[in-house]
């Protein structure tokens, strides 16, 4: 029998979703051995129109991780959507948007206004600002739109399964790449990783407090964590009690709070919300002033909770997205 | 700016024990106030989950009232305490979408308070018709659009 043939892809993304996937090929070569790989951008040199020239169902399993924010990565990704049998989410960005989609916070215009013109590490006397379409020396150069909005994959295409993470761990993708060679998958549109709640595993949740007695929250950048106490109990805010589990603890054991990679629960239908709500619960603050000067010592709330999940949060994705979630 | 026609809608989560009851109070006294709040029913204002309230705002409420029993009064002993400490940090998170802080509002309304009641409603109005329509969904979806 053939070997079954994967394609891993990516877009707005850093680059750490692919050491994953180095660290894969490395190490569990047996895997390796199943599969061939039918495209790598990273490692293996193709042209779109190789991919084009697949046949639908040619390649089983498209990885593709990344946020989407060009045109470009729009085509990339509904071509394999049409060449592969499943289409995986890979890592926070295709999941969730990611660190990328913190660029919602702010629009286009703000964003090429900094990049072209404000920084103060740019010179561009002349203003120039890449254009879709130019014509230099009488050859017409073409760039892919910019768009408003960076996306999660599933705002684009339809989309098989989830590895969350940033980066996914190497031990969830290989428990993934082996319930597809076994066909012993879990029902479509599942996040692969466990349901509970990461302080369910956290070693710290001994110490997590019912009654926080925190009156105001601490910065990792300005005073160093207690390296025993749940983040929560010392001032510091911690994600885990609105994201899911199977990290393997990777922050915590760093000492560095939990800033929700792995995305919510399946119960938190906002992990942002689900988060404050929880907060506001168990703090001390017995009056209005002292309930503004807790809520005033969490400086950028948005980039608090939403570091990975900004384009998926409740405030921002759209209502046709809202309706296919719920 | 102010537009004076606008007619702002409100999302009223009253607690049922006080507030509820202080704007039935405020109808049965047959008090004057604008009809733009449409009231739900909470056990608690401590059970307002603030997904409650991005809910309200996205479907088209232009402001969002919060009402529950006077600090030390709550039924459930605590739950006001929760809403007040929620209150703050929602206001400032709504903040960086931009929302303004002016369209969230929370009150403390007993029972017998419906001349009170009557008056933030009033209030309320006047603040939504100087900050205008929200009309944060369709803000969103044109963010969505691709180009
Ligand atoms: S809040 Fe953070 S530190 Fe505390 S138990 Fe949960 S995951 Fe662990
Ligand atoms: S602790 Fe939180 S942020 Fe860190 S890897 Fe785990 S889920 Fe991600
Ligand atoms: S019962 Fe009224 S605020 Fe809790």
């Amino acid at each position: 029998m053939a070997k079954p043939k994967v394609a891993f892809y990516w877009c707005a993304s850093c680059g750490g979703c692919e050491e994953t996937i180095v660290d894969l090929a490395e190490d569990i070569l047996g895997v390796v051995e199943a599969v061939d790989i039918a495209l790598w951008p990273v490692a293996i040199d193709m042209k779109r129109k190789d991919v084009e020239a697949w046949e639908p169902g040619d390649v089983a399993v498209a990885f593709i991780n990344g946020a989407v924010r060009l045109s470009e990565q729009k085509e990339w990704v509904e071509l394999l959507r049409e060449k592969c049998s499943l289409v995986i989410a890979f890592g926070s960005c295709a999941h969730m948007g990611g660190i990328p989609g913190l660029a919602n916070a702010t629009n286009r215009e703000e964003i090429f206004a900094n990049k072209y013109h404000r920084s103060p590490t740019v010179a561009n006397p002349d203003g120039i600002v890449p254009q879709e379409q130019t014509n230099v020396d009488g050859y017409d150069l073409e760039l892919p739109t910019f768009w408003k909005d960076v996306k999660p994959l599933n705002e684009v295409i339809d989309v098989d399964y989830y590895l969350p993470g940033c980066p996914p761990p190497f031990d969830l993708v290989a428990t993934a790449v082996g319930a597809i060679l076994e066909g012993k998958l879990p029902p479509k549109g599942s996040v692969i990783a466990p349901e509970k709640a990461l302080c369910d595993t956290c070693e710290r949740n001994d110490t997590k407090p019912d009654e926080m007695t925190i009156t105001e929250f601490k910065r990792t950048a300005t005073s160093t964590p207690d390296p025993e106490k749940c983040f929560l109990a010392d001032g510091f805010l911690c994600m885990g009690p609105a994201t899911r589990s199977g990290c393997g603890e990777r922050c915590i054991n760093g000492n560095m709070p939990c800033r929700g990679c792995f995305g919510p629960t399946p119960d938190a239908i906002d992990p942002g919300l689900k988060l404050l709500a929880a907060i506001a619960s168990r703090g001390e603050a017995d009056s209005e002033e002292d309930a503004k000067a807790l809520a005033d010592s969490l400086v950028d709330p948005l980039g608090t909770y939403y570091r990975f999940g900004l384009p998926a949060s409740m405030l921002k994705r759209s209502a046709d997205t809202e309706r296919a979630q719920t | 700016m102010a537009d004076q026609q606008f007619e702002p809608k409100i999302v009223g989560f009253l607690c049922r024990w006080c507030s509820y009851t202080g704007a039935d109070l405020a109808g049965t006294s047959r008090m004057q106030y604008p009809p733009t709040l449409t009231g739900i029913r909470v056990m608690c204002s401590g059970r307002v989950d603030p997904t409650f309230v991005v809910k309200a705002l996205k479907e088209g409420a232009d402001g969002v009232l919060i009402a529950g029993c006077h600090p030390g009064d709550c039924h459930y002993s605590e739950g006001n305490y929760k809403a007040m400490r929620r209150h703050p940090m929602l206001a400032n998170l709504l903040e960086q979408f931009g929302i303004e802080r002016g369209r969230v509002r929370l009150e403390w309304i007993s029972a017998s308070e419906g001349e009170l009641f009557a008056e933030v409603v009033t209030d309320f109005t006047e603040q939504l018709q100087e900050l205008g329509p929200l009309n944060w969904n369709q803000r969103i979806e044109a963010d969505c659009e691709t180009v």
